[in-house]
């Protein structure tokens, strides 16, 4: 009763997401418990994949899933939608190709060249991007990107419409034959691990903590003397680069980078991932990559049908869906991070 | 004439060409962005249906309700098209966007986004994904005309000064009539506005309509040039972001200059370093937000 | 209610709830004035003044009770219908005037709710000042510019009703002192008019029956015979 102020007005906005029982121990028990099935499930999935699934498909999966973490890395935990990853995660499997096929580079050091690559790359777009908030942050991501994608239709390495073609497994450590099915798959369950735990681990420190202050209320995290911009460049910087790793991976996989990975529809699709997974959930991007790769599959016989549907389900999440699944379930669980 | 002066004129009729474009579009984004704080990523996908309905009505339609001899032109296209492209776009607005009003601007971005992919699959399932040539070009615009530095088709010298009555049309109306008044007060305070008396869910409805009615218009104006394709709005929405983030959404004027400008740029830049003529509107967004981030005409909110 | 009315009640409120999001802004506000009469709201900042006239207006997030206009229920009405039939002038707070339209488009924006209207000449006569600057955008006003043609455009229209809010907040004297006349020509003419007022001095002379607001409730009304008796109590409730 005390608190009621005319200025009231201005805080509407942010009360309908408030999340609630963030300091209940009984909630955040309950929270770590699920959590902790949930990475049960995954790693247990990892583990059994390739033995009733097709490993292709479920490295597909993997690379997709951490790409969509990485992503979901500036939308989920900054409130910075980019509209251009897909040329991080493109632009890093020209290079990382280019690396392994041209220049003899071992799988490791490829996909880490590719990974620097898509770093730096994000530093650039970034550092531009940051200059602008919100809506425009979106169009320019998307602009900056199309150049990478002109790039990567006119270079002479990139080998144009065709693309980037027969790229190299190689031996990991010198050891390991990647042409094997099965070592590959294990070795990119590896680095999508890897990447995955980078991402828990930053969504979890101090550094993460300052992101989701600034998604929450920009100008108060700028009163309260943190440089934000610096933080939001960091933030793109390192989705950039995860997202880079995924792509890196995914041009070994196949032994193939091509101009779809780097056209603003994968930049669409990566979105749709996250959203339908669920939008700064921990587990929503894979969950997310899932259903939509799974989809993809589904659909292959219908053509360009696949289009339609992946539009009516944006439009569906975006209407009556915008928690995601995963969202959705730490909703009826009633907790708040999972 | 100095031969090198006259491919820069040259160059910089056919960039003019591609800056009707630009200038149309954008001005129908920033117009739905000051009232509804929405940027309508379809607006590159209602060109295209612009564009289809045009040549659907010309080749197809006819067919379709099987009476082969029915054929509606261009003429009557220009009008028709538009209006039905609007008519969708309000729908959009009444049945989808109208939900997303509270949240954050991005969910309308990422909606629209969606709409594009469903509109483009529609039409590449149906269509010809690579292009069906637009044959209803009227026969008055046919053939060419000499500018003195050189022969250019009459049909695109109509479309270069049809849009730029058009544009200014659109500015008069915004900027000095009593039914603009509302629509710049409506960009200002929605609320009070309401508290007026005016029927603001309507105007944003109507105004929704009418910025998609202008991609409409542009996608028929582009029909008889480019060949008609499921993919003609898509990459051209990007470029427009660029022409958007150039300019500023802030200013009706500014966005038809920014657009007008920036294809004549594009032209010449054809003249100098073709393989650029793609980025160039891209690396000039970059340019600009270096020296002048909030845009030319900027007053961003 | 303590208070009676001669008349026939022109705006009776009951009950009045209202909500901004999640926070309830008003508790049940209780108020009422006959055709012609002005009345003011008193508080202190956010007592719930302001919202109370942005309830009616339709303005809130939520609001639950019942707010009749010459006997007809306005809770559910949409807000752009609330203005032509309740037949209202809304001045709000801030003034309200629009930075990227000039002082004649200000003028013209709000649609006629009936007959009756003040024309535009008799309009810059009652306020000259305006008259000079017809062209000049909204937002290279004076306050005191910008607080006359915020009043002036809602005389146009034909409303009856007029709900002012903080008119004189950050005005020159001299500047409420010619509101304060033009106020009074206006209750004379017949408007009936309900003023949210920070400034006692200036709503004192021209009220009918004075409102006490805390909390986003009525907690006292005082007929405007009774104030000489009841200073102290004012004196409590407006003190800071």
């Amino acid at each position: 009763m005390s608190d009621v102020t005319e200025t009231t007005a201005n805080s509407q906005s942010g009360i309908a997401e408030f999340e609630e029982g963030l300091g209940d121990p009984v909630l955040r028990r309950r929270a770590r418990i699920w959590q902790g099935i949930f990475w049960v499930a995954m790693l247990g999935f990892l583990a059994a994949a390739p033995f009733f699934l097709y490993p292709v498909f479920v490295m597909q999966l993997l690379c997709f899933a951490l790409f969509a973490a990485a992503f979901n890395l500036l939308i989920g935990f900054t409130g910075l939608l980019s509209f251009g990853h897909a040329a991080f995660f493109g632009g890093a499997a020209y290079i990382a190709g280019h690396v392994l096929k041209v220049w003899g580079f071992p799988p490791i050091l490829g996909i880490l060249t590719g990974t620097l690559f898509a770093a730096a790359l994000g530093w650039l777009v970034g550092s531009l991007a940051i200059r602008r908030q919100g809506i425009y942050f979106a169009m320019i991501t998307l602009a900056l990107a199309q150049i990478v994608y002109f790039f990567a239709l006119q270079m002479p390495f990139t080998g144009g419409e065709d693309g980037l073609q027969g790229i190299p497994r190689g031996h990991l450590l010198g050891i390991f034959n990647l042409n094997d099915p099965l070592a590959m798959y294990y070795f990119v369950a590896a680095v999508f691990l890897v990447g995955f735990l980078v991402i828990y681990r930053i969504i979890h420190s101090p550094f993460g903590q300052v992101l989701q202050a600034i998604r929450e209320n920009e100008p108060r995290a700028l009163s309260l003397g943190y440089n934000v911009d610096r933080f939001k460049l960091l933030a793109f910087v390192l989705s950039a680069a995860l997202a880079g790793l995924a792509g890196s991976t995914k041009a070994l996989v196949f032994q193939f980078a091509s101009l779809t990975d780097a056209h603003w529809q994968m930049s669409g699709e990566v979105i749709l991932m996250t959203l339908l997974g669920g939008m700064g959930t921990i587990f929503g991007p894979v969950v997310g990559a899932f259903i939509v790769v799974a989809l993809q599959h589904a659909l292959s016989g219908i053509g360009s049908w696949v289009q339609v549907v992946i539009g009516g389900t944006f439009i569906a999440c975006v209407l009556l869906f915008r928690r995601g699944v995963v969202g959705e379930l730490a909703r009826l669980l009633r907790i708040n991070s999972l | 004439m100095d031969p090198m002066i006259r491919l820069i004129l040259a160059q910089g009729m056919l960039g003019l060409n591609n800056g009707v474009f630009y200038a149309m579009l954008s001005l129908g984004l920033a117009v739905i962005f000051g009232l509804l704080n929405v940027v309508n990523f379809a607006h590159g996908a209602l060109y295209m249906l612009g564009a289809f309905l045009a040549l659907i009505m010309y080749s197809y339609m006819g067919a379709w309700i099987g009476m082969s001899d029915l054929s509606i032109g261009f003429w009557p296209s220009l009008i028709l098209a538009p209006i039905l492209v609007g008519c969708f776009g309000m729908l959009i607005e009444r049945f989808m966007l109208r939900r997303l009003y509270k949240l954050d601007p991005i969910y309308s971005l990422l909606l629209t986004f969606g709409v594009t992919l469903v509109l483009q699959g529609l039409f590449i399932n149906f269509f010809n994904a690579s292009g069906t040539p637009y044959p209803g070009m009227p026969e008055s615009l046919r053939g060419v005309v000499n500018l003195g530095f050189m022969m250019f088709p009459k049909y695109r010298l109509f479309v270069i000064v049809f849009s730029i009555l058009v544009c200014f049309i659109v500015w008069y109306v915004i900027e000095r009539t009593r039914i603009g008044s509302r629509l710049r007060a409506g960009t200002e305070n929605p609320e009070l506005v309401k508290a007026f008396g005016i029927n603001v869910p309507l105007m944003v409805m109507l105004t929704f309509g009418f910025g998609t009615g202008l991609a409409g218009l542009a996608g028929v104006l582009a029909a008889p040039i480019y060949s008609v394709s499921p993919l003609m709005g898509a990459n051209l929405i990007i470029v427009i972001f660029a022409v958007v983030v150039i300019g500023g959404m802030g200013s009706i004027a500014g966005a038809v200059v920014t657009g007008f400008t920036l294809g004549l740029v594009e032209g010449i830049t054809k003249v100098f370093y073709a393989p650029a003529a793609n980025t160039v509107i891209f690396l000039l967004m970059v340019i600009v937000l270096l020296v002048r981030p909030n845009g030319l005409f900027g007053r961003q909110g | 209610m303590s208070s009676t009315t001669l008349t026939k009640p022109m705006l009776k409120i009951e009950n009045l709830h209202a909500w901004y999001g999640e926070s309830h802004v008003l508790h049940g506000i209780n108020l009422e004035l006959g055709e012609g009469q002005l009345i003011t709201l008193l508080g202190r900042n956010g007592a719930g003044r302001s919202t109370t006239l942005r309830s009616i207006m339709g303005m809130v997030d939520k609001r639950t009770g019942s707010i009749q206009i010459n006997g007809a229920e306005f809770i559910n009405k949409p807000a752009h219908r609330i203005t032509p039939e309740g037949r209202i002038g809304f001045c709000p707070e801030e003034r309200g005037i629009f930075s990227s339209l000039n002082v004649e488009e200000n003028l013209m924006l709000p649609p006629g709710v009936g007959d009756g209207g003040i024309s535009i000449e008799e309009l810059f006569e009652m306020f000259p000042n305006l008259a000079n600057v017809r062209k000049r955008m909204g937002t290279r006003l004076s306050g005191g510019e910008q607080q006359m043609l915020a009043i002036a455009r809602i005389l146009r229209t034909g409303a009856r009703l007029l709900l002012l809010d903080e008119i004189t907040e950050g005005l020159a004297p001299v500047i409420v002192k010619t509101l304060g006349r033009v106020i009074r020509d206006l209750k004379a003419r017949g408007y009936t008019i309900v003023l949210v007022e920070q400034n006692f001095r200036f709503a004192a002379p021209l009220a009918d029956r004075h409102y006490i607001i805390e909390h986003g409730e009525v907690i006292d009304t005082i007929e405007a015979a009774d104030v000489e008796a009841s200073m102290d109590r004012l004196n409590h409730y407006l003190s800071v």
